[in-house]
């Protein structure tokens, strides 16, 4: 019996009534296939689809940082700083978190140049997060850091400054709170100076110091730095010699820019009213307003050198063909054109000297519309200049088969036809540069561009300087446009401003020269609106900005005086005519 | 045999020392390069903000201001400008 109790699993007697064979290897089977299950997931998992894993493991020591890229640096030619962007802290808080004793609110308020009650009405928001201030120096942020405040944080950003102020305003623009560029320069080659933010992953440890830098993902691209054409004292003589202007003669708006004769380069751009790029608060789309380059103005007298240079270029005339211009006035079709002074017979230097309107029509009329035509869009009227500059105008210029009789007339004494300033003076430097024309450029050029295009042959030119230099010398329309010791050239325009399908009595008065007229180095083009103190003709308005952004270029240029030593001398006894022309 | 199985032993303790001093060393060199990278970035900073100062300071509206107002400069007049032939 005892023997029987103590049997083993063996010996177990409900085994011996056999079970059935299948049973043992059934069980077998399953557990079998239970633990190659287990091992075929744990094969998975290590070899095959690992990533998943491996991610979350990452993740609990691994970083990914972004690196920060800064914009780039603009300057001017001379490489002096006009646009940089410098890292500036933002403050924000989560209202929730933040509980400030009295005393603490004071410290803080005081470092944000707030006042207390402006700070609790700002965390008494019922907002996750609230900025408390935007672009905080660096070091107050770090003293608003040391204060150690819970729910205060803080966030790295950047802030582009310009130093140049309302001088530069028009020719760089602006970036927007996010650094990426909105006007002008800034907006043009936003693709250049802005920077790409580059990332890495790193190891970090439980005190969150980097300890290894497990890979670069992108490298950090930091924008270029650009040198622009401008000449900072070039611009700042023009800005000054505007603003000046602008109150002398209450006008409504000024724009200038100078040109390189020899580059084709922007010495200086410059308009009026204009804006503080670093506060821009309350702006207005009047002092936006980029005038040199988006608007057009029916340009006037100044585009009587173009027919005139034509007819000299093709043999049609000489500089001393005699022209009747008497009795002062001429019908063509139904309408009349006059001139503003009886002039009687003139020569066709005299032409431009006196600023003729029926000599210059008897000159176009040599030529047909499609020649006529051909000429100013060779000169790049009617087509923008492709400076990659925002809003950039091209002006009107109709087909020539549109063009009636009357039409083609005052087009060549610049009626009927609407250009840019800078379209103006990109048009002289063929002029100035002995006949050819090259493009502009705003940013400096290593090397002068080489072979432009040909308008006029290097003779027409020069005689055309000729002409032009009597236009503003005693006896022309401007004589108030000479510079003392250098021989200047260029010409007047006084136009009536076209509102709607009318002509009003606004005036634009502009003018558009080169010097020094010997071996031209600079073309200045002035453009001044609505002059309203009594003064509106080219000679007498923008004739005296010329000079004085001239002779301060020059100077600033360091070019050698052209004009004999003589009048220089002379000029001595004249000296009551610079203070005038600075009261002007 | 014992003896080949003690080297061996003492081998591999010594070299996985080396891997965790060298580890250690990396780590600590890592972090000093860090913080170059880091002042080096700073100075950078600083050097846009010094020459932003002095582009503030030497623009050309406020030497003009002064030169005007405290010392009295002036352009001159044509007739006070004089060429000196022969230099170039």
């Amino acid at each position: 019996m005892s023997k029987q109790r103590t049997v083993t699993f063996n010996h177990n007697p409900l085994l011996r009534h056999g079970l059935p064979a299948w049973r043992p290897r059934a069980v077998m089977l399953g557990l079998m296939a239970c633990s190659l299950a287990l091992i075929g997931r744990a094969m998975y998992l290590q070899g095959v689809n690992n990533e998943f894993l491996q991610a979350k493991g990452e993740s609990r020591y691994a970083r990914v940082l972004e690196v920060p890229a800064t914009r780039g640096r603009v300057t001017d030619r001379h490489g002096d700083m006009l646009a940089v962007s410098t890292p500036v802290r933002s403050i924000w808080a989560i209202p929730t978190d933040v509980n400030l004793t009295p005393p603490d609110a004071r410290k803080l308020a005081g470092l944000l140049e707030m006042d207390v009650q402006e700070l609790n009405r700002r965390l008494a928001a019922g907002r996750d997060f609230v900025y408390l201030k935007r672009q905080v120096s660096p070091e107050s942020a770090q003293q608003i850091a040391d204060l150690k405040l819970a729910g205060v944080h803080q966030q790295q950003e950047y802030r582009r400054y310009y130093p140049g102020g309302e001088v530069m305003a028009h020719v760089l623009g602006f970036t927007g709170v996010d650094d990426k560029g909105q006007e002008g320069v800034e907006l043009a080659f936003d693709g250049t100076l802005a920077g790409k933010a580059g990332a890495r992953r790193v190891i970090r440890d439980r005190r969150g110091q980097i300890i290894e830098d497990v890979e670069a993902i992108r490298a950090p691209r930091d924008g270029q730095d650009l040198a622009l054409s401008i000449d900072a004292k070039i611009q700042y003589l023009a800005y000054s010699a505007l603003r000046q202007a602008m109150q002398t003669h209450k006008a409504k708006a000024g724009a200038s820019v100078v040109l390189d004769a020899r580059t084709g380069e922007v010495l200086a751009l410059v308009n009026a009213p204009t804006y503080n790029p670093n506060n821009r608060s309350n702006l207005s789309g009047a002092q936006l307003r980029n005038r040199v380059l988006t608007d057009v103005y029916e340009p006037g007298s100044i585009m009587k050198p173009f027919i005139v240079g034509l007819a000299l270029d093709r043999g049609k005339v000489q500089p001393g063909t005699i022209i009747d211009t008497s009795p002062g006035r001429m019908t063509i079709g139904r309408a009349t054109i006059s001139d503003s002074h009886r002039n009687g017979a003139l020569t066709v230097a005299q032409v431009i000297q006196k600023s003729s309107n029926i000599g210059t029509v008897k000159v176009a009329m040599h030529f047909s519309p499609d020649e006529m035509w051909r000429l100013y869009d060779d000169l790049g009227f009617g087509k923008p200049l492709n400076l990659g500059f925002p809003g950039e105008a091209g002006g009107r210029l109709r087909p020539a088969k549109t063009w009636k009789p009357i039409e083609q007339a005052t087009m060549s004494y610049g009626h009927g036809v609407s250009v840019s300033l800078i379209q103006m003076a990109h048009a002289y430097l063929a002029f100035a540069r002995d006949g050819e024309l090259v493009p502009l450029s705003l940013t400096r050029l290593d090397a002068p561009p080489v072979g432009g295009k040909r308008i006029f042959s290097a003779a027409t030119a020069r005689e055309m300087r000729g002409m032009l230099e009597l236009a503003s010398g005693p006896g022309g329309t401007a004589p108030k446009a000479q510079v003392a010791g250098y021989r200047v050239a260029g010409k007047t325009g006084t136009a009536i401003k076209l509102e709607g399908a009318h002509y009003t009595n606004k005036y634009v008065s502009s003018y558009v020269g080169l010097a020094p007229a010997s071996d031209p180095r600079l073309i200045v083009a002035v453009m001044i609106d609505e002059p309203s103190a009594g003064q509106y003709y080219g000679g007498a308005v923008a004739a005296p900005v010329f000079a004085q952004i001239t002779e301060g270029a020059l100077r600033a240029l360091g070019v050698a005086p052209d004009a004999p030593l003589v009048p220089l001398q002379l000029a001595q006894k004249q000296g009551a005519v610079v203070p005038a022309r600075e009261n002007m | 045999m014992i003896r080949t199985d003690a080297f061996l032993v003492a081998v591999a303790v010594a070299s996985a020392l080396g891997v965790v001093a060298s580890q250690h060393q990396a780590r600590k060199l890592f972090s000093e390069l860090e913080r170059e990278q880091t002042r080096a970035h700073g100075l950078e900073v600083e050097w846009d903000q010094l020459q932003l100062e002095q582009s503030t300071w030497a623009a050309h509206a406020r030497v003009e201001k002064i030169a005007r107002e405290r010392i009295g400069m002036r352009a001159p007049v044509p007739g006070q400008v004089f060429s000196i032939e022969g230099v170039k």
